[in-house]
């Protein structure tokens, strides 16, 4: 096994080896007339020739793999059209099911990715649940959206979390279709 | 606002008669008789004492004293009212009976003819300092004056003449059946009622600010003018501060604002972002806030001393602890606990022993305990879809409902004197404040524009 290893090693640095001497076959120097020092030899009795016009560039294509539209945009509108994935609770509920970790994984990716961002996750309720009780389940759902993320590797410091109960409806109808909508955890970039 | 209702002197034919109705700055004399000589006016046997309250008599001709003399008739009758100790005649019914020129020329054959067993009459006038308010309660049996009082402000409290009305009423309900009136007491709630926008970070969201109101909802007026989310405000019991949980500094803390001074706000709890701090409860003495926060992991409840010192926290358990309030002695908290699986209602003493829980029911929050004589504790409980006002008795251990099922009530707050109740209700649609009889009578819309939440009855 040792010696194995070894020998890939050994292996590895010949073809390096071959690689470098490859380049170092220096090409043939051919011997030129230097050019004329221009300045020097009609001094002040000719105005230099304007400079040729630049020519404008080509555009050059955006490349798909190097343009990062996030990276240039202003966190507002970051947050308009987020990238990130809200999180769903069931109802009085703050587990993450396998759909919200689906959508925490990506944005634990995301997260990776723009290692500067940091990002306030908001819990937030349906209207149905009392106004004062509902401030501690938003709180356990913006937690426990944070704890995944930090087990997926996502420093702490990196993720604030604060609950507005059920202040800030998402969905403003009173069926099961908005309150589902309601019962989630939002992912807003405060700073990157 | 500044208001200052000085009880100046008492009518002097009167005043062996109405004990209270003598100066407080000056000590009363020796006593050579009984001291405490009141007329009691009383109703029919079994049945409480009809009163009367026509429009105060207005002694000098300029309408604002005109218009003034109007309201706190109207007012005085309202909150003699409030609190059902009297059979308040309606006043639609006093048309045939002669305006008395003054206080001493009173039709009272006219008044016995209606039925009247108490006649509440009045003059308000400008003087040179400017305005007097005379306040006469006459038993009309024996045409013998119960209470005689006159109370003087400035000329700018002509401006809000309920006051004058609130204060004869408490003084009314006090002389007459030893109650402690409301009528001189306030609503705090937060409201969206402004349309004030913040930026969301999907949508622009509305935001709420504190807001107080008197008891029966008049003089709504802000108190909170930030762009962020201000709610659950608790008043001191000296009611000249106001605790609230605000959001201004983009995570929830307790700010405690002195709302008549000019006076820095306080931060008792001393939030930060990890430290986040909510509906803060004030100590029936005023010297500590309990509150819930977040900063050791989950949802627990915290007590601090109102200068910030003395952070102690009370429940430690891994399921949410919310929503503190405090017995009338101070002794126990009560609080919103789903460590049985659901949110129910809990008690532990105040240094956080002995939790145990007092309700068994599928969703119960927010309690509020009673002020004494009552041994109780409101809350709001899961009858349905929504939610219904109920109130425990700690005495027999049985519960009854307060609210009728209309909407979803929550958010219960005790008046003073413990016999009503403040609320939300979405039975108009938004939420409402709403004020409430303990026994589910006397249903009264407070708030109407906007969303209104968190309501806080002051003492």
């Amino acid at each position: 096994m040792m010696q194995r290893r070894l020998l890939l090693v050994v292996a590895a640095i010949a073809l390096a080896g071959a690689d470098a001497c490859a380049k170092k076959k220096p090409p043939v120097a051919r011997p030129t007339t230097p050019p004329p020092a221009a300045a020097s030899s009609n001094p002040g009795s000719r105005p230099p020739s304007p400079p040729e016009p630049v020519r404008e560039p080509e555009p050059i294509p955006a490349e798909p793999i190097a343009s990062d539209p996030l990276s240039s945009t202003d966190i507002d509108s970051i947050n308009r059209n987020s990238p990130f994935h809200p999180v769903f609770y069931a109802y009085d509920q703050a587990e993450i099911d396998a759909a919200g970790q689906q959508a925490l994984n990506g944005n634990a990716e995301l997260m990776k990715k723009y290692s500067t961002w940091i990002v306030t996750i908001e819990g937030h309720s349906d209207e149905r649940g009392t106004a004062e009780y509902n401030l501690a389940l938003g709180e356990r759902r913006a937690v426990a959206a944070r704890n995944y993320l930090v087990s997926l590797g996502i420093p702490a410091e990196r993720l604030r979390t604060v609950t507005y109960g059920k202040e800030f409806p998402f969905e403003p109808g009173h069926d099961e279709g908005s309150w589902s909508k309601n019962r989630r955890a939002q992912f807003v970039v405060t700073s990157k | 606002m500044h208001m200052r209702l000085l009880t100046t002197a008492a009518v002097a034919a009167c005043a062996t008669l109405a004990l209270s109705a003598q100066d407080p700055a000056q000590p009363p004399p020796p006593p050579r008789q009984p001291s405490a000589i009141t007329v009691t006016i009383s109703g029919a046997p079994g049945l409480p004492p009809k009163y009367a309250v026509p429009d105060f008599i207005a002694l000098t001709s300029d309408p604002e004293t005109v218009a003034a003399a109007r309201v706190v008739g109207q007012v005085l009758w309202d909150d003699l009212n409030f609190e059902r100790e009297f059979y308040l005649i309606p006043r639609d019914t006093y048309k045939t009976i002669p305006r008395a020129a003054s206080v001493d020329e009173v039709p009272l054959d006219q008044w016995k003819q209606l039925g009247a067993d108490g006649l509440v009459i009045g003059t308000v006038r400008r003087t040179a300092a400017g305005v007097a308010v005379q306040v006469r309660l006459i038993d009309v049996a024996t045409g013998k004056t119960a209470m005689a009082k006159e109370y003087s402000g400035s000329l700018k409290s002509l401006g809000n003449p309920r006051l004058y009305a609130h204060t004869a009423s408490d003084e009314i309900h006090e002389q007459q059946r030893s109650l402690r009136g409301v009528a001189r007491t306030k609503l705090a709630f937060s409201s969206d009622r402004d349309g004030e926008r913040i930026k969301g970070p999907v949508a622009d969201r509305a935001i709420s600010n504190i807001y107080i109101s008197d008891y029966d909802g008049a003089n709504q007026q802000r108190i909170t003018v930030t762009r962020s989310l201000d709610i659950a405000p608790a008043w001191s019991p000296d009611v000249k501060s106001i605790a609230y949980t605000s959001y201004r500094t983009n995570f929830p803390d307790i700010i405690v604002q002195y709302i008549y001074e000019a006076r820095a706000y306080t931060k008792p709890a001393s939030g930060s972002s990890a430290k986040q701090n909510f509906l803060p409860a004030w100590s029936p003495d005023g010297s500590k806030l309990a509150f819930m926060s977040q900063r050791d992991g989950n949802p627990e409840i915290y007590v601090v001393n109102k200068d910030g010192s003395g952070l102690r926290r009370l429940t430690n358990h891994p399921e949410n602890d919310v929503t503190p309030t405090w017995s009338p002695t101070g002794t126990q908290i009560a609080f919103t606990s789903n460590r049985t699986g659901t949110p129910q209602i809990w008690i532990m003493n105040a240094d956080g022993s002995e939790a145990r829980k007092i309700t068994s029911e599928s969703w119960c929050d927010r309690p509020t305990w009673s002020p004494s004589p009552f041994n109780e504790i409101a809350y709001a409980s899961r009858t349905g879809p929504g939610f219904d006002i109920k109130i425990f008795d700690f005495q027999n251990r049985d519960t009854k409902v307060v609210t009728d099922g209309i909407g979803s009530n929550e958010s219960p707050a005790f008046s003073p004197n413990g016999r009503h109740l403040a609320f939300t209700s979405t039975r108009t649609g938004k939420e409402q404040v709403f004020l409430i009889d303990r026994d589910g009578k006397n249903l009264r819309q407070i708030t109407r524009s906007g969303m209104n939440r968190y309501p806080n009855w002051s003492q």
